[in-house]
């Protein structure tokens, strides 16, 4: 079997001025390549007026393991939430 | 389906309480419909048994592709080329995100393709029926499409978070496919007496592999059971086939055409048809690769993955030419 064209992950920009989202990913021999391959596979339909291609071994990722430690202390901080604040109905729309 | 008989452990369903903690952890996630992700703990057998059916999910996207561009250079107006040619795409497309989402589970492309290659992975029993006339490209889009639909539609739940988010793109295309196929197939059962037959015959000739798509009744099977567990499966084959009958012969009846079984006939009790089993004897045969077309098939994909050979290796070539002038001009 000959070497596999290496991974590249996907992220694009649809049109309503969003960031860009990863889609999925694809192979290809090199970053213009990718970009032609996703057009062609994630925009048959208009669903994008931008492309991002990233070789995927170029992405940190956190460990699943982590999420705890990194992702918990936020949920104590409900005041960080517009809802946290009871604002009377007399002051109107806040 | 797409993907038949897919064995798992062939162990039965453990209770929580036999489960190691990690298991159990999975399990609950699962449970509770929290998504899978790839590098998230899951137990060697669920890796595996989503290895075969996602995998023979693609390669049935990528095979189911040849049976209907034997069509494109012969479709009867240019509008009809278009859409053959689209649809014809779309189902590469389905291919790749799935080959994709199965390559998070530690299985490269190149060894899928290889393994199908090898006959050690399977396709659709459904592509290996040829397609006779232009009636039967309206067939497979109604049908065989339709059929499916009914299975992917579920499947957008599954627990495996990349396999899911598959499911989802590829069911947001799969609709246009069906309606053009049973677009054709107005277009015949409302044309002359000689289209109005073969469109008859399309019928005919589908209606039964279409059944077997979903695979013999699985009621007792260990390894559905366990794949139901694991929310890999989410209905059992003969709710889906029944699901699958019960929509499709009023839409027969539309076009005027009879679906070539004597037996079937509504059941109020039930509220869904009684309909006859297709001949699984011959379902088994075509797996085992004495259908009609499984040579042709295997022996198109071969040619193409050989002949591709020098041009995967010409444009790696190029790639790492160019990327080492860039590197020496620096
Ligand atoms: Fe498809
Ligand atoms: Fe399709």
């Amino acid at each position: 079997m000959s070497k596999e064209w290496p991974l590249w992950e996907i992220f694009i920009r649809g049109q309503h001025g969003l960031s860009h989202r990863h889609v999925g990913s694809l192979h290809a021999p090199d970053a213009e390549t990718a970009v032609k391959n996703a057009r062609d596979v994630y925009t048959r339909r208009s669903e994008g007026v931008s492309i991002w291609v990233v070789e995927a071994r170029h992405i940190t990722a956190t460990a699943p393991g982590d999420k705890g430690p990194i992702f918990e202390p936020s949920e104590s901080k409900v005041y960080r939430h517009p809802t946290f604040y009871d604002i009377p109905d007399d002051v109107g729309h806040m | 389906m797409y993907a038949q008989m897919v064995k798992s452990t062939g162990e039965g369903v453990k209770t929580l309480d036999e489960m190691a903690p990690e298991e159990r952890a999975f399990q609950e996630k699962v449970d509770q419909d929290i998504r899978i992700e790839p590098r998230d703990w899951m137990p060697e057998g669920y890796r595996k048994t989503l290895i075969r059916q996602i995998g023979q999910h693609a390669h049935s996207e990528i095979v189911g592709q040849l049976p209907e561009g034997n069509w494109i250079t012969r479709a009867p107006t240019l509008e009809r080329k278009m859409i053959l040619l689209a649809k014809v795409q779309d189902e590469a497309g389905h291919g790749l995100y799935l080959y994709s989402a199965a390559e998070t589970l530690g299985v490269s492309r190149d060894e899928m393709t290889e393994m199908l290659l090898s006959g050690k992975m399977k396709y659709s029993s459904i592509f290996n029926y040829p397609t006779l006339t232009w009636a039967d490209i309206g067939a497979v889009g109604w049908l065989v499409d339709g059929a499916a639909i009914m299975n992917q539609v579920p499947l957008q739940r599954t627990s495996y978070g990349p396999y899911s988010r598959a499911m989802v793109r590829i069911c947001k295309e799969e609709s246009f496919h069906q309606r053009q196929g049973y677009d054709i197939m107005m277009k015949m059962a409302q044309g002359s007496e000689a289209q109005k037959r073969m469109a008859q015959d399309a019928l005919n000739r589908f209606w039964y592999p279409s059944l077997m798509m979903f695979g013999p009744s699985d009621a007792n099977s260990v390894h559905s059971e366990q794949s139901l567990a694991w929310k890999i499966k989410i209905n059992t084959n003969d709710e889906l086939r029944q699901k699958f009958v019960d929509q499709t012969v009023p839409q027969a009846e539309y076009l005027g055409l009879s679906v070539p079984d004597d037996t079937l006939a509504w059941n109020e009790d039930k509220g869904g048809y009684d309909y006859s089993e297709p001949d699984w004897d011959e379902f088994f045969d075509v797996l085992k690769g004495a259908g009609p077309a499984n040579h042709d098939r295997l022996d198109a994909r071969k040619q193409a993955w050989d002949d591709g050979a020098w041009v995967r290796d010409g444009l790696l070539a190029h790639s790492e030419k160019k990327h080492g002038a860039k590197v020496a001009a620096e």
